[in-house]
C-alpha cells in the first residue's frame, strides 16, 4: 500500500506501440506503484470491434506485454491494461489473455489475471433502451432495436470501478475490455485515495504516453506522481521533457471540448488548471476539478456492411493529366454503364467510386481552375456491392475499361500502369460504427463481467 | 488581409470519436490570437461550406493560455463508411489554411 504520492508508469501510448524496457526499469527504480496503459482506440475504425481482431500484430503486443509483466512481477506491482486487443470486445480480451498466459509460462511467473469484460448483451440493451436508460449523443438520434440488432459487437466503455475491484481482489495483471483511456490510468490512484480531479487529469494527459512531451520521437513513456494537491508528469526518457505547453496542449488532442471531458460518473473540468515546470523535465498540474454526474457508460457498436473490390492504376499520360476531372467523369460514367449492361439487374444497388490520388482523392473536391497537372496520377477503383462475389464481378466487368479507357477517341487505346495480376483485390466488408449513445446505470459494475485466470492456483493444483 | 496559414504556426485536424472532428488552430502569438481568434470567418458557416457540417453542430472554444482556437464539428458521414477518404480526418485541416480572416 503506497504511503505518500502515488507513482504510475504509463509505458506507451498503446500496448504494442513499442514499450522501451529501460524506461520501465527506470520508472520502477523511481518507486512506481503500478504500470497502466490502454491497448486500443476507436481511431482506426470499426473493423477491430466488428471482427474482434487486433490492429497490432501479435508479436508487438506480446513483446510489450512481456516487458511489462516481467517488470511488474519483479517489482511486485500490478500491470493494468485497458481496451485490450484494440477494441476491447470479448474476443479482443480473450486474444490478449492467451498472450498473457503464454508470457507467464515463458517467464516462469504465476500472476493472478483479472479479465474485465465490457461486451454487452443485446437483450439487456434493448431493455435498458425501453426503460429510457439509453441517451443519444449528437449527431445521432434515439436508439432503436433494429440498430442494436445490426451490430456484430457492442461494448460499453468501463470506468475505474471494475479495475479498483480487481486490484482489491489481488490482481497482478488486469486485462480490461473497452474502457475510457483515462479510467485505466486513474484507477490505481483512485483506489489509494488520490483526489478525483488530479487522478483523472493525470490519466488524460498521459493516455498517449510521451505524446504530451516536447520530443515525441524520444522514448515512449511517462511517469505520473499524484498527491493530495495535484500531480506531476515527467518523461521516462532522460533526453526528453514535459513543459507546461506540451502538457496543456495535449488536453486538446482528440477531444471535441478542450476543458471538459465526460467520463463515467462525472466530468473532468480543467478550465482552471495551472501547469508549471518544477524542473527542466517535469510539469506540476494543480486546479483540476472533478464534477460528479449520474453514472453513464458510452456505447460503441460495430457492424459489417457491404463488400468492396479494388483495382489500381498509375497514369503518366500527359493528355489525361491535363484533364483529370473530365477524365474522371467520363470514365466513371463508362464504368457504370459497362457494369449495368454486363451484370443486368442482378448487380443490385451497387456503387463505384474512383479516387484520383495525386489530384483530389483525399478531399473529393474539384480543384480550382488553373491547378497544375500532377506528374503522375494514381486511380483507385472501388466497387461496393451486396456480396463480395458481386463486387468482384463488377470489377471484372470494368477491368478492360478501367485499364484502357481513352481520354480521346482519335488515338490508339492506351494501357495504364497496373502492378498486379489478377488486377482485382477483394477488400472484404465495409465496417462502420452504429452507436453514439450512453447507457445510464445505477451500479458501475452492473454491465461488467469479471473473470479470473489465477496461475498461482493452477500451479498449486 | 490574413489567411489562417499566415497567422497560425500550426493547424491540425483529428477525429474525436467516430462522429466528430476537431480542428486546432495554434496562433503565432497573443496578438494574432486576439485579433483573429474570434473572426466570423471561423464560424459555423465556413465549417459548413468546407466540410458539409451541420452548422448547428459546430462548437468553437478559445484557449487563451495556448493562443489556440479549437473548432469541433459533427462529421457529415460517420467514420469508415463506403466512401471514406480520410479515416482519422488528419488531412481535413488543409482546407482551412487559405480561409481569409479579415
Amino acid at each position: 500500500m503506497p504511503s505518500g504520492p502515488i507513482k504510475i508508469i504509463v509505458p506507451c501510448g498503446s500496448l504494442g506501440a513499442g514499450v522501451v524496457e529501460e524506461e520501465v526499469q527506470r520508472g520502477v527504480a523511481l518507486g512506481a506503484h503500478a504500470i497502466a496503459s490502454d491497448a486500443g482506440s476507436t481511431d482506426s475504425g470499426a473493423a477491430y470491434l466488428a471482427l474482434g481482431m487486433s490492429k497490432n500484430n501479435r508479436g508487438s503486443v506480446k513483446r510489450d506485454l512481456k516487458i511489462l509483466m516481467k517488470a511488474g512481477a519483479e517489482a511486485g506491482i500490478p500491470v493494468i491494461i485497458g481496451t485490450s486487443g484494440q477494441a476491447g470486445g470479448d474476443l479482443n480480451v480473450d486474444w490478449t489473455r492467451d498472450i498473457a498466459v503464454e508470457i507467464a509460462g515463458e517467464l516462469g511467473i504465476t500472476p493472478k489475471i483479472a479479465l474485465l469484460y465490457s461486451e454487452q448483451d443485446k437483450a439487456v440493451l434493448k431493455a435498458k433502451n425501453a426503460a429510457g436508460k439509453i441517451t443519444a449523443l449528437a449527431p445521432l438520434g434515439p436508439l432503436d432495436d433494429a440498430t442494436i440488432d445490426s451490430c456484430d459487437h457492442i461494448v460499453a466503455a468501463l470506468g475505474p470501478e471494475p479495475y479498483i475491484a480487481a486490484l482489491q481482489a489481488g490482481a497482478d495483471v488486469i486485462l480490461g475490455g473497452r474502457t475510457t483511456d483515462t479510467a485505466v490510468i486513474a484507477s490505481f490512484a483512485l483506489l489509494h485515495g488520490a483526489p478525483q480531479g488530479a487522478s483523472w487529469h493525470a490519466g488524460k494527459v498521459s493516455e498517449c504516453g510521451s505524446q504530451c512531451s516536447v520530443h515525441r520521437d524520444r522514448g515512449a513513456g511517462v511517469l505520473l506522481t499524484i498527491d493530495q494537491d495535484g500531480f506531476e508528469i515527467e518523461t521516462l526518457a532522460l533526453n526528453n521533457q514535459c513543459t507546461p505547453h506540451s502538457v496543456s496542449a495535449h488536453m486538446l488532442y482528440e477531444n471535441s471540448d478542450p476543458f471538459r471531458l465526460t467520463e463515467p460518473g462525472g466530468v473532468l473540468d480543467v478550465t482552471d488548471a495551472v501547469y508549471a515546470s518544477t524542473d527542466d523535465r517535469t510539469v506540476r498540474v494543480t486546479g483540476s476539478v472533478w464534477d460528479p454526474k449520474p453514472y453513464t457508460m458510452k456505447l460503441e457498436g460495430a457492424a459489417g456492411g457491404r463488400y468492396q473490390t479494388l483495382m489500381l492504376v498509375g497514369i503518366q499520360d500527359p493528355d489525361v493529366l491535363a484533364r483529370v476531372d473530365a477524365f474522371h467523369d467520363k470514365m466513371l460514367a463508362a464504368l457504370y454503364d459497362r457494369a449495368r449492361k454486363s451484370l443486368g439487374p442482378e448487380a443490385g444497388d451497387f456503387h463505384i467510386s474512383l479516387r484520383m490520388y495525386g489530384w483530389n482523392a483525399v478531399s473529393g473536391d474539384k480543384p480550382p481552375p488553373g491547378t497544375p497537372a500532377p506528374r503522375e496520377l494514381g486511380v483507385l477503383f472501388v466497387a461496393t456491392a451486396d456480396t463480395q462475389e458481386l463486387a468482384t464481378q463488377i470489377a471484372k466487368a470494368c477491368n478492360a475499361y478501367f485499364f484502357h479507357y481513352p481520354i480521346s477517341m482519335d488515338k490508339e487505346l492506351p494501357s495504364y500502369g497496373f502492378a498486379f495480376t489478377p488486377a482485382d483485390v477483394e477488400r472484404g466488408q465495409v465496417y462502420e460504427f452504429k452507436l453514439n449513445h450512453v447507457v445510464h446505470v445505477d451500479d458501475p459494475m452492473e454491465l461488467v463481467r469479471t473473470a479470473w485466470v489465477d496461475l498461482r492456483k493452477e500451479e498449486a493444483a | 488581409m490574413a489567411t489562417v496559414r499566415q497567422v497560425c504556426h500550426h493547424v491540425r485536424s483529428k477525429n474525436a470519436g467516430p462522429y466528430w472532428v476537431t480542428l486546432d488552430l495554434f496562433f503565432d502569438g497573443p496578438e494574432t490570437f486576439e485579433k483573429y481568434g474570434q473572426s466570423p470567418a471561423l464560424g459555423p458557416d465556413t465549417i459548413q461550406r468546407l466540410f458539409g457540417a451541420d452548422p448547428a453542430l459546430v462548437k468553437r472554444f478559445a484557449v487563451p493560455s495556448l493562443n489556440v482556437v479549437k473548432i469541433s464539428y459533427a462529421r457529415a458521414a460517420p467514420q469508415g463508411g463506403e466512401v471514406e477518404r480520410d479515416m482519422h480526418c488528419g488531412q481535413q485541416y488543409v482546407r482551412l489554411l487559405d480561409v481569409q480572416l479579415d
